[in-house]
């Protein structure tokens, strides 16, 4: 190879590095170190708040969780429908989830069984403390369609 | 047998991409540079003592490309700062600590813009030196001379975006100056005979108020980024259209031109 071919090589190389590292550093510059979102982990009080058997929603508008207490033990449901991410309602009387925006339908324990909904409701992570309170940390969800729902931390063993 | 990279040359799409050959005649080394639309901005030729460094020092060039640097880490930078005073402040901060490769920016930015007022400066001291101000270049020095307070401005209005106790006095004290401005100052000479008051002369205009605050950053944002950007990239299209038309940046005289 010589002097002229090197150089040219040499100078595209460069050119086209430079180009690249550029692109790799802009897209770095896009993804901030700090966020100012509010956490997504709380508290949701004792087990003793709550009533077996009951669909509670008393965090449905503030961290748009549900919190269900059956005889074994607890989980938590996420209030996004997984259709297109409305705000389903719990209907007490007629014991099943509706989301007002395209009629998709949930069971009490999530599973989906009417409307163009494709899948089933997430759960979130729920545990208990030190001090005994419930926690939920909405960043980690279960599937049950991909057999997440067995998983520690999907459902919080309680009989006491 | 014909290489993979010949082949490709031949290929329809690259053929709708790249519509000209590398023949190195002069017709088609004009034609290349006439067909795109970014080196057609670009005179096709120019005179051999267009390249002569040591005489024309480049400035005006070196100034048009921190102009444009200056323009796009300013873009970068938009996407974090936030124009309010509840905000100016600790957007710069959150940039220069939470912001992968944000110090880089802001200082480019910042160096930039003092480089360019320099620059500037070297650039109208050579055209001085070199006397290419003289007929029928004359106007064009006057252009210059826009350009140069656009730059100042633009300076000055960038001074006051990080929104600390430097800029807030730096534009308390430039716009109270602005209010000693004969006629349109509130306290200039002929001012108040003309009608001119603290809050309506051109001190008001320029803070959006009596005093420096919230509407003055908001009003010297927009003046930053979209209104003296826009006034100066028209007067440097004059400035360059003027040149051309003169035959090109001015080099020693002599008896004939080398083209």
């Amino acid at each position: 190879m010589g002097r002229k071919s090197f150089l040219s090589y040499a100078g595209w190389l460069s050119f086209l590095s430079f180009l690249a590292i550029s692109t790799i550093g802009s897209l770095r510059y896009m993804f901030p170190r700090v966020l100012f979102e509010p956490p997504s982990k709380f508290k949701a009080g004792l087990p003793s708040d709550y009533v077996i058997g009951e669909v509670n929603e008393q965090y449905k508008d503030t961290q748009r969780i549900w919190i269900v207490r059956e005889k074994e033990g607890f989980y938590a449901l996420i209030a996004i429908c997984t259709h297109l991410g409305c705000t389903p309602r719990w209907l007490a009387a007629e014991n099943k989830f509706k989301c007002p925006c395209h009629g998709s339908g949930y069971y009490k324990n999530g599973i989906n069984f009417e409307g163009p909904t494709p899948r089933p409701l997430e759960r979130a992570q729920i545990t208990l403390n030190d001090d005994g309170e419930i926690v939920i940390d909405k960043s980690i969800k279960f599937r049950y369609e991909l057999g997440q729902w067995g998983q520690p931390g999907s459902f919080l063993k309680y009989t006491g | 047998m014909i290489s993979p990279m010949e082949k490709f040359r031949k290929t329809e799409v690259y053929k709708s991409i790249f519509r000209h050959k590398y023949d190195d005649t002069p017709r088609n080394r004009a034609l290349q540079i006439v067909d795109n639309v970014f080196l057609h901005l670009h005179p096709v030729r120019i005179a051999r003592h267009a390249t002569n460094i040591g005489y024309t020092w480049g400035m005006g060039g070196i100034t048009f490309l921190l102009f444009l640097v200056l323009t796009l880490t300013g873009v970068i930078l938009m996407f974090y700062y936030r124009p309010t005073a509840q905000y100016a402040y600790d957007d710069m901060k959150y940039l220069m600590h939470d912001v992968p490769f944000g110090p880089l920016i802001r200082n480019m930015h910042r160096w930039a813009a003092h480089a360019m007022v320099i620059t500037v400066m070297l650039h109208m001291f050579r055209v001085f030196l070199t006397g290419s101000y003289k007929p029928p270049r004359q106007f064009n020095w006057v252009i210059g001379v826009v350009l140069l307070l656009l730059t100042f401005l633009l300076s000055f209005s960038g001074y006051l975006l990080p929104w600390d106790q430097l800029s807030i006095w730096a534009v308390t004290v430039g716009t109270n100056m602005a209010r000693a401005t004969p006629l349109l100052g509130s306290e200039g000479p002929f001012g108040p005979q003309l009608g001119m008051k603290p809050n309506a002369d051109v001190r008001f205009v320029l803070l959006g108020g009596t005093q420096v605050g919230p509407p003055t950053l908001l009003r010297f944002y927009v003046g930053h980024c979209i209104f003296l950007p826009l006034i100066a990239t028209i007067f440097m299209v004059v400035h360059f259209w003027r040149i051309r038309k003169d035959g090109g940046i001015s080099g020693p005289e002599t008896g004939k031109k080398n083209f």
